[in-house]
């Protein structure tokens, strides 16, 4: 009894205009993301344990490095400096163990029903990397009023704030979703929690975030160059503070987070289905 | 439009490297029918019912759900069929109403019929008090009705539940026969089940297939299988007979720790 396609399959696919499948991929990304806020917003209590150790970071290291001469460039005191590189870091701490939550939805089963949805592969992926921005964003909130009461003159202007809006989005959902690529990997959550450790500090120290760049040694020049991180920090520093500068330019640090991003998400879409094999 | 036969499968089967799961499985499910796969653990029933609902993909034969072929149309299935996992689908984080308005969402449903739709399925599935409350104070039974009721906004020809009632008490076990038969009657839902539990197959489905090491060994009603086994016999003798194993014989450590991972989860 071989089934007969023509009689069963290719019943009717609706044809959809391009606008209707934009809103409907979009009415997906944001279901994916709204669940996320719901979250937080029922059991806020992770949002207030997060914003500790950016604090600590800014008031203990900050407070100690910030007596040291000479290691911001340009005279700008240290701890102005250090704000934005600590922002992007805490960002960077949350994102990077996202997978855990992943591997934990996928042992429940939580994961099944997102993929059994006719919601596309990439819709979802992006979806949770804007689920773990959200977090970012909140740790944003936090870092700008612990450093604006330390004395950092943070920029306020809408303009301003809304790059480093972007630039989080950007960071945190491209650093989620290289996690969630490691869980399609690792596929367990004893392994990831050894790998997110090791994966997190190179990607701290190989960037910009507590020291400026010319410090490196070459070898750890060249491979900071090609750590996004090192883009959201410099794109920050010029947003996050008032009259601050990037070294590279902000088109320039938006287009490589851009791109970084892109990639991963791509990388994404086509692993994490497999996740319930 | 739903066609008559809702699944359709030819020579499917699922290969693990060496270890053969599924084994040219060819199976027809009709429209609005409840239809059983029984087999102890580790006979095929959950890599079939993932095959099904393009989770897995198959290594040879062919799949037709809703009138579409899983491996290359798959997208069209998923958006004619629900699933509801023996794992938990449901989040525990939010409250029922919200657990649904995700799933509206992401089936695209209209959002002007979002709130409406979301309410009657909370009324066929006796959800309605409790639609409020995070779904982590829910009972078991209540998980999963919720389970049925996001796997079926969408109004889906087929839906697959994959031990729908493992871990529940009796009483559970019941309501949720209750609602699959108010499924099929009131949307006219064809339901394709798995289970391990030879009572439920018999009050339940319309069709039973049974699997055994990974192949169908038999396709019939309840009372014909029965039937050509003997006059008095039950479920359990026809898989003995047909599989010449005791339904007890099978389940070494890792079933067991599956199902009572399963049952702590509903409980």
């Amino acid at each position: 009894m071989t089934p007969n396609k023509h009689a069963l399959a290719r019943a009717s696919i609706p044809k959809r205009s391009v606008l209707t499948a934009s809103a409907d991929f979009a009415t997906q990304v944001l279901a994916v993301a709204d669940a996320e806020v719901r979250k937080l917003r029922h059991d806020p209590w992770e949002l207030v344990s997060r914003a500790v150790q950016p604090i600590l970071w800014l008031v203990l290291f900050g407070g100690v490095m910030t007596r040291v001469r000479g290691l911001a460039p340009g005279g700008t005191p240290y701890l102005e400096f250090l704000a934005p590189g600590i922002l992007a870091q805490s960002v960077l701490f949350v994102a990077i163990f996202y997978g855990i939550s992943a591997i934990w939805e996928r042992d429940l089963g939580v994961l099944h029903r997102y993929l059994v949805s006719p919601a596309p592969r990439v819709a979802l992926v992006i979806g949770k990397a804007l689920s773990s921005s959200i977090r970012g964003l909140s740790q944003a909130v936090v870092i700008y009023l612990c450093a604006a009461a330390m004395g950092v003159r943070v920029s306020v202007d809408p303009v301003s704030l809304l790059v480093t809006v972007l630039l989080i989005v950007l960071g945190s959902g491209l650093f989620s979703t290289f996690s969630l690529i490691i869980a399609c990997i690792v596929k367990t959550r004893e392994r990831f929690m050894g790998i997110g450790q090791v994966l997190t500090m190179p990607i701290f120290f190989a960037s910009n975030a507590i020291y400026p760049i010319d410090l490196m040694p070459p070898w750890l020049q060249r491979i900071s160059s090609l750590n996004p991180l090192t883009y959201e920090v410099d794109g920050l520093r010029a947003v996050m503070l008032r009259g601050g500068q990037s070294a590279f330019g902000l088109v320039h640090d938006l287009a490589a987070l851009l791109i970084a991003a892109g990639i991963v998400i791509v990388i994404a879409a086509r692993m994490y289905p497999r996740m319930t094999e | 439009m739903t066609p008559a036969i809702v699944v359709q499968t030819f020579a499917l089967t699922r290969r693990f490297g060496e270890f053969t799961a599924v084994s040219r499985a060819s199976l027809t499910v009709n429209a609005a029918e409840i239809f059983g796969l029984i087999g102890p653990n580790g006979a095929g029933k959950t890599t079939l019912i993932k095959m099904l609902t393009t989770l897995l993909p198959p290594s040879s034969g062919q799949a037709l759900v809703a009138g579409f072929d899983v491996a290359r149309q798959p997208a069209e299935v998923r958006r004619r069929i629900g699933y509801v996992p023996q794992l938990l689908s449901a989040d525990g984080e939010l409250t029922g109403y919200e657990n649904l308005l995700l799933s509206a969402r992401l089936y695209l449903i209209p959002r002007r019929e979002r709130h409406e739709r979301i309410l009657g399925a909370l009324a066929l599935m006796g959800l309605m008090e409790v639609s409020d409350r995070l779904v982590r104070s829910y009972s078991g039974g209540m998980i999963r009705r919720l389970e049925i009721a996001q796997s079926t906004l969408h109004r889906p020809a087929i839906i697959f539940m994959d031990e729908p009632t493992v871990g529940l008490d009796p009483s559970g076990r019941r309501t949720v026969w209750e609602h699959v038969r108010a499924l099929r009657r009131e949307l006219g839902t064809a339901v394709v089940i798995t289970t391990h539990y030879m009572d439920e197959a018999d009050e339940l489905c319309d069709h039973v297939a049974v699997l055994h090491a990974g192949r169908v060994e038999a396709v019939g009603t309840p009372a014909e299988l029965k039937a050509k086994v003997g006059p008095n016999a039950s479920l359990d003798d026809v898989f003995e007979t047909l599989t010449g194993a005791s339904f007890e014989a099978h389940g070494g450590y890792r079933d067991t720790k599956q199902t009572r991972l399963g049952a702590r989860e509903h409980s």
